[in-house]
């Protein structure tokens, strides 16, 4: 067995060698085109699920793709692994290979981009959905969302629908980003109608990351609050949401969906038609304007982003037409957030 | 002549592994309208500067140590014919539990780490423990009771990290276990890098790998030198005539699950006292699942687990590069799958081949007979490595 080893590893060795010599070629080619610091070359590190997740990541892309339409430049894209322990080593890949900037999907990114970005001070780095305020890297730049300000139209527009008087929410996992939709909903809902019955319920707790993939429990849970009365129920959870939207067509009632237009990324037109709004997060507004901005040179690292309802970074989608009757009382609220005269609140009352 | 025909079988196997599993992926790449040769490549480039070659090395040297761990794990079990599914759940548990106590006190250097190691030990034993029990007093399969015991065990760490352990404030989005001080750290051996006249990458390449390679040291002596190791692999073979020769064996499982959760424990520590140097909620999940994997393709020996492992963490660390060249990053999940499935078949084939060669070599003369005793070996391994054994 030993020599076996032994010999398998030089032969694996002498494989190695000849690859590397065969490809020192090309390589070199490659990065002295790079050199010339007019191409853009964007990189794009995404969170598990990877592109085609229809929500997240693909809004990521969408945003990059529409930067690089105007700005030219290339893209690469990588998927952390099934395990995504390897999240720094996308990121310092990207850099090692000349990408500038780099752009990370999602909070779990929130540790390994900052010391990545110590490592690399001359590559510019952005974070969705994590702050880059005080971590002490002024090549940074945090891209948030203000989705209690979002959430806040999801739960008017669950008031001004509901039949009812009972509406319900369902969050994916218990954890700050997710107390902020929650929040938001809930405010939004009782300053349409005071005395609204709002049934609030997480699917997996803190630390537990299953809730925000798996629709079986989300249609359980969905399935409980229409069954207590409950006829709209809004999710924050990801891929839970499917549940959400099977339990909702199979009690008759309605649901809301959340990050992307889900009435247009949900295959089923049985599902479709349940889908009154979604809650949208433009990652892909958030991501271009960043590229555009470090196309300008007028990033400002070390410092925090905020996409909200005054720059549109968050609102309601209109497919299917089923909100566009209370559009005008959507349209006062939003206008009274972006005015400060009502302030969202970021954590429930419990 | 001699040593071609000792040295064939035991080469025949894994030899025929990688064959069968360059082929078959080279066919589906190919149907998938990708180059092999390009994605061969690919894989193989460790990048242009001595810095990024040693960086590349270093991170699957850091990402196979933890597998080596995972695999030795469930080998051991295997080896008794059990099949510790609740690697996961030990490995887990220990962490969240080492971090905690590695938190919690103050001690010099050596002292703290040998604290944390032993936390993180006799935690996955425990666990491991509650199988063995079930096992020798209700009857209770190990493998069911340990894959219900992984949900508990992700439960509690769960509870503990946001509950009893949280360090960090409210309000943060990733959370984690208070931070082990720097005395209870394993440093990295960079140094030992440098002495040998390599760049000194970024990364850090984890002093665990001491640790880890005593651990596989310490269990192939165990396994092969000592009566425990002898009464372990006899029960694994056939219980009944291991029972029937004095084997104890309810005390063997027990041991047995012991000393595989143990090493379980390990699993955590590479990351957590190597980079993290806390539990968080993205704190890597799965490896012992993929310990499984590892444990199979490496035929349950320490020597073939750690090629094994190696195997895998090149494979992963490949991963980034082929997805930069535009390559799909699923060509490296067939890649992995094929292998697996190509390892358990060839080492089916290498397993007839030599049994028949053995029979012919009996009949003709005595003298390269098939002999019982030192050659015991379990069910995927095959009989082709005890020949070796026998006659080495």
């Amino acid at each position: 067995m030993m020599k076996a080893a032994a010999l398998l590893l030089a032969g694996s060795m002498a494989l190695a060698a000849c690859a590397s010599d065969e490809k020192s070629g090309g390589t070199a080619s490659e990065s002295s085109a790079s050199g010339g610091g007019k191409d853009l070359k964007i990189g794009l590190a995404y969170d598990t699920g990877g592109r085609g997740d229809r929500s997240f990541n693909d809004s990521a892309y969408a945003g990059v793709e529409a930067a690089i339409k105007e700005h030219g430049g290339k893209l690469s894209e990588l998927s952390p692994n099934a395990d995504a322990s390897n999240r720094a080593d996308l990121l310092t890949q990207l850099a090692d290979q000349g990408y500038n900037p780099i752009i990370a999907v999602g909070f779990a990114y929130g540790q390994d981009v900052v010391t990545v970005a110590k490592q690399y001070p001359d590559v510019d780095f952005a974070i969705v959905d994590s702050s880059a305020e005080g971590q002490g890297a002024d090549n940074l730049t945090g891209l948030l969302f203000a989705e209690n300000e979002g959430s806040f139209l999801a739960g008017v527009a669950a008031a001004l629908k509901t039949e009812t008087n009972h509406i319900g929410f369902v969050g994916g996992v218990d954890t700050e980003l997710i107390h902020k939709f929650e929040a938001g909903y809930v405010a939004g809902a009782t300053a349409v109608k005071p005395d609204i019955t709002v049934d609030r319920q997480y699917i997996s707790p803190e630390g537990d990351f299953s809730g925000f993939n798996d629709p079986a429990k989300g249609k359980i849970v969905a399935q409980g609050m229409f069954d207590a009365g409950a006829d709209i129920v809004y999710h924050a959870a990801g891929g839970s949401g499917l549940g959400v939207f099977q339990a909702a067509a199979a009690a008759g009632k309605r649901a809301i969906g959340v990050d992307s237009d889900q009435y247009q990324t949900v295959d089923d037109p049985a599902l479709q038609a349940v889908i009154m709004t979604s809650m949208l997060k433009r990652v892909d507004n958030a991501v271009q304007a960043y590229i555009d901005s470090f196309v300008d040179g007028s990033v400002k690292g070390g410092s925090d982003v905020i996409n909200d309802l005054s720059t549109d970074g968050v609102g309601l989608a209109t497919s299917g037409g089923f909100i566009d009757d209370i559009k005008s009382d959507i349209d006062e609220y939003k206008q009274k957030i972006v005015d400060g005269e009502i302030t969202v609140p970021t954590e429930p009352t419990k | 002549m001699n040593a071609l025909r000792r040295l064939g079988p035991a080469l025949f196997a894994p030899v025929l592994a990688v064959v069968v599993a360059v082929v078959i992926s080279s066919v589906v790449m190919a149907a998938l309208h990708v180059n092999p040769l390009r994605v061969f490549e690919v894989m193989f480039d460790f990048g242009d500067t001595p810095s990024q070659q040693v960086t590349a090395l270093v991170v699957i040297v850091n990402r196979a140590i933890p597998l080596f761990l995972a695999g030795l794990a469930v080998a051991v079990a295997f080896r008794m014919g059990l099949f510790n599914i609740g690697v996961e759940g030990q490995y887990r548990l220990a962490t969240i539990m080492a971090a905690a106590a590695g938190a919690a006190v103050s001690l010099p250097a050596p002292l703290h780490v040998v604290l944390i190691v032993v936390v993180a030990m006799l935690v996955g034993a425990l666990w491991a423990g509650i199988v063995a029990v079930l096992k020798v007093t209700r009857g209770v399969s190990e493998v069911i009771s340990s894959i219900m015991l992984n949900f508990v065990a992700l439960g509690l760490a769960s509870y503990f990290l946001t509950g009893p352990f949280r360090g960090t404030a409210a309000g943060t989005q990733i959370v984690s276990t208070k931070e082990v001080p720097e005395s209870g750290w394993v440093p990295s051996l960079n140094g030992i890098l440098g002495a040998l006249g390599l760049a000194n990458p970024p990364r850090q390449l984890y002093g665990f790998l001491v640790i880890a390679l005593v651990a596989g040291v310490g269990v192939a002596i165990l396994l092969n030198r000592t009566r425990f190791g002898f009464d372990l692999r006899a029960s694994g073979l056939s219980a009944s005539a291991a029972v029937a020769s004095g084997v104890d064996a309810r005390g063997m499982v027990v041991k047995t699950m012991l000393l595989s959760g143990g090493i379980a424990g390990l699993i955590g520590l590479p990351d957590l006292l190597g980079s993290t140097h806390a539990y968080t909620t993205n704190f890597t999940a799965g490896l012992g699942f993929l310990g499984i994997a590892v444990s199979l393709l490496g035929r349950n020996r320490p020597g073939g687990i750690a090629l094994a492992a190696l195997l895998f963490a090149f494979l992963d660390r490949s991963l980034v590069p082929l997805q930069i060249a535009d390559f799909p990053a699923s060509v490296v999940t067939i890649f992995q799958g094929t292998i697996v499935l190509a390892v358990v078949i060839a080492n089916e084939v290498a397993r007839r081949v030599t049994r028949r060669a053995a029979e012919r070599g009996t009949a003709e003369a005595t003298e390269a007979g098939p002999t019982p005793g030192p050659g015991l070996t379990p069910p995927p391994g095959g009989s082709t490595d005890a020949r070796q054994e026998v006659q080495a």
